[in-house]
């Protein structure tokens, strides 16, 4: 195997950069690795760490900073046998914390190569998220701060599976290399390195003084013990194997002559808890046997498990065009919480408009016809009220018939449910 | 006749299904969850990836690395979402990396409400991101409008090579139609074209100045380039301008110079009228059945429901809008799309109406206006 270097684009960093000895242990990385361009992509960050994928002759994706993870992560999900690189800097770890942790947490197989010179080198030597405290910085005082982060802790604390720290110098960082793109799993190696371009004028810093620093901070070296787990992707691909095929959504046939004609529009309101949305789609299910169009907006807060629950049902001959309700022909009031969010419209309603209303609600001034049913009394529990009314509905014939419901029914429910939904329908009275 | 009883998010996710979408990626956000949850049933099972992002930013990024690897690619979000999905974007019209996109609107500005619909992000679509280059944008009116322009956006995107949004909106995505699927005529199904291996591979050279380039994906036994930097036709960066005007003006083109092949409309025109009524989104249902009403009144109406907003199918607006004397423009915000039709249409009295307060524009309102 050969150098993966590009030789027509040769390296542009300033002299004595790191970035430069960098780039040359990745590509003997490649030569050990015995790896073709065509097998691996360098996916790079913004900043100088972001030159990298014009270097090589691989496949290359360079894109906006800090979001080099997630390019990544896309390209790896689809194509799961490249060997895929992302050079970072400290820049990047800071603007993209985020994908950091998250691509550690799901431990897919990407090797992250974080490019640590403690400062933003492009834009002049600004604090990222590694600069010391003590450095002088471009970014005046504000690096004294503000404490800078120990990526390998982070890393490993948010499950990476592989972290080794050391130096752009270290005499075996072409095996260290070679060792994390050979993991199947999350890998990151955390390169001390120079910029003479912007901070080590100002800072003075060495490769002996780099190892002096490396050697009084917690080791990181590979594989993390407590992190050891199946890839992600493997993961993902072994558990989709075992899915279902989905089914397509239930056709349902016109069988029956409804026993309206014309746009008919419903409105149920209750509260979280009395199943107003399947009656609503029940409601649905039932017009469509009967040849009709039906549309169905379900209105309720962020906070499912309280407060109003109310649903809109337009059954009409053509297709529904405007979905709103401004004069339902029924109107089913459960609960005082549904009631609340529609007291405008019900003082509007006139006799032709019927209301059945569970005893116990209150409804504002109206001038619909009102039937108040007395659920309790038939031993029908809340969260069955709206079914029972529909049920009353199709009892008197109004919009749906009793066959349309069943028929409703038995598309939405099966067996022990099913059952015990026909003898509630059937039981129900006035 | 069989109907379905589907609501119009899940109809997007049948589509992009039948367009060929192998990955998604999306965050959840009210009221565009529910296409995440039905690509989540969907797409695992028959082989294909759906992730959900730690935040926007990573999912439409999962998409674009998806999509550089050859695969169509779908996210689904709303206002906020589209946001923070900017700066990606514009790499992805930049970079002509093929992305459907599907902003199912909702009330702003900001967090706004959840729940409540709104067409707020009409110029936002176009204008929200950075260098002011052209995306196409579709806008269903209903269910069966979800199902069949998704199916044409990933045709687009792969035809073009770039971001096309679905201006979907709460009160089309979150409300359940009944539906005949199978009467819904699909198109046929276009995929990036390939380029030819036996060549030398640049990644951004084309054949014309207002045409994408041939695809090769990354992976590929050739090398290929992406990157987000100002480049020539080979993938690298370049600074010389003659270049950079070319690349600029052919991504202009590519997609105006061709609105014809892709303007999506429905026309309901009466030759008595004096009046046109434009709408778009959930509002033309409501229009529709204005201009019915109105009609049967003895005031003839004229309809023109754009499917196709962006870039503006400025011909077919200009020769529908001829005929008439006055054109009504009616949206779901505080004036966005009639500013296209005030510049298109100088002669002619246009008045507008539009409601941005949570609620359906009702019949009765436009009816007023026409
Ligand atoms: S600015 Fe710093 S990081 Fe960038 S090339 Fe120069 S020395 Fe290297």
């Amino acid at each position: 195997m050969s150098s993966l270097i590009n030789t027509s684009r040769p390296p542009v960093f300033c002299p004595g950069c790191s970035h430069e000895r960098i780039t040359h242990t990745l590509d003997k990385a490649f030569e050990k690795m015995g790896l073709d361009g065509n097998q691996v992509v360098i996916v790079s960050d913004i900043g100088c760490s972001g030159l990298f994928d014009t270097f090589f002759n691989t496949h290359a994706f360079h894109g906006l900073h800090g979001r080099a993870l997630t390019y990544a992560t896309g390209l790896k999900m689809a194509r799961p046998d490249l060997k895929v690189i992302v050079t970072m800097g400290d820049g990047g770890l800071g603007i993209g914390g985020a994908h950091v942790l998250s691509t550690c947490r799901r431990n897919i197989d990407l090797t992250l190569l974080i490019l640590n010179n403690f400062n933003y080198g492009m834009t002049g030597g600004q604090c990222s998220s590694t600069t010391p405290q003590a450095a002088v910085v471009g970014s005046g005082f504000l690096n004294q701060l503000e404490k800078p982060v120990d990526i390998c802790q982070i890393t490993a604390a948010a499950g990476a599976a592989f972290v080794t720290r050391t130096s752009s110098y270290a005499p075996d960082l072409v095996d260290e290399m070679v060792a994390a793109i050979s993991y199947d799993g999350f890998s990151v190696i955390d390169m001390w390195g120079m910029c003479p371009g912007r901070y080590t004028k100002r800072n003075k810093i060495t490769p002996k003084s780099i190892e002096v620093d490396l050697a009084n901070l917690p080791r990181f070296k590979g594989p993390v013990a407590e992190n050891q787990r199946k890839e992600y992707g493997s993961g993902y691909r072994e558990v989709a194997a075992q899915l279902p095929t989905p089914a397509r959504p239930d056709k349902i046939e016109a069988r029956f002559q409804p026993p309206a004609t014309g746009r008919q529009e419903v409105l149920i309101l209750g509260s979280a808890g009395q199943r107003i949305v399947t009656a609503g789609e029940i409601f649905c299910l039932a017009g469509m046997t009967g040849g009709w169009h039906a549309t169905l907006k379900n209105d309720y807060p962020i906070t499912v498990l309280r407060g109003h629950s109310v649903s809109e049902m337009v059954l009409s001959p053509q297709p529904v065009d405007y979905t709103g309700i401004d004069r339902p022909k029924v109107v089913v009031a459960l609960a005082d919480e549904g009631v609340g969010r529609r007291k405008k419209m019900l003082a509007r309603l006139g006799s032709d408009t019927l209301i059945i209303k569970a005893a116990g609600v209150t409804l504002p001034d109206t001038g619909a016809t009102v039937q108040e049913v007395v659920f309790k009394a038939q031993k029908i529990k809340s969260q069955d009220w709206a079914l029972a009314s529909l049920a009353l509905l199709a009892q008197k014939n109004r919009v749906i018939s009793m066959e349309m419901l069943k028929a409703a029914l038995t598309v939405r429910f099966k067996k022990a449910i099913l059952e015990t939904a026909v003898e509630l329908v059937e039981r129900v009275s006035e | 006749m069989a109907l379905s009883f589907i609501e119009g998010n899940e109809a997007v996710a049948l589509g992009a299904m039948a367009a060929g979408c192998r990955f998604f990626a999306g965050y959840p956000i009210t009221p565009a969850t529910t296409i995440y949850n039905a690509m989540l049933t969907y797409l695992p099972p028959e082989g294909g990836v759906c992730l959900q992002g730690e935040d926007e930013i990573a999912s439409i990024g999962y998409c674009l690395g998806a999509s550089m690897a050859g695969n169509k690619v779908l996210t689904a979000t709303s206002g906020p979402g589209i946001s923070l999905y900017s700066e990606q974007i514009s790499f992805a019209i930049g970079s002509e990396i093929p992305l459907v996109i599907v902003n199912v609107q909702r009330l702003g500005p900001s967090t706004g409400s959840a729940t409540k619909g709104a067409d707020g992000d009409i110029q936002f679509m176009r204008w929200g991101s950075s260098s002011g280059l052209p995306v196409i944008v579709l806008a269903p009116v209903d269910v069966a409008d979800c199902y069949r322009l998704t199916a044409h956006a990933f045709n687009l995107a792969e035809q073009y090579r770039c971001p096309v949004f679905l201006a979907s909106n709460k009160e089309i995505a979150m409300t359940r139609e009944s539906i005949d699927l199978d009467a819904i005529q699909l198109p046929d199904i276009t995929t990036r074209k390939a380029a030819d291996r036996n060549k030398p591979f640049l990644p951004f050279a084309t054949g014309s100045e207002d045409t994408a380039p041939n695809f090769l994906p990354i992976g590929d036994r050739t090398l290929v380039r992406q990157t987000s930097s100002t480049h020539g036709v080979n993938g690298y960066i370049t600074v010389d301008p003659d270049e950079i005007n070319a690349f600029q003006n052919r991504l202009e083109k590519k997609l105006k110079a061709h609105v014809d092949e892709f303007t999506f409309f429905d026309r309901d025109l009466d030759p008595q009228a004096r009046t046109l009524v434009v709408a778009y989104g959930v509002t033309a249902r409501a229009a529709r059945v204005a201009v019915a009403t109105s009609r049967a009144d003895g005031k003839p109406a004229s309809l023109l429901t754009l499917k196709t907003l962006w870039p503006v199918p400025e011909r077919l607006i200009i020769e529908t809008a001829a005929p008439y004397d006055r054109v009504v423009v009616v949206e779901m915000n505080m004036g966005q799309y009639v500013r296209e039709i005030q510049r298109l249409l100088p002669g002619k009295q246009i008045d507008f109406f539009g409601q941005m307060n949570g609620n359906l524009i009702k019949p009765e309102q436009i009816r007023e206006v026409i």
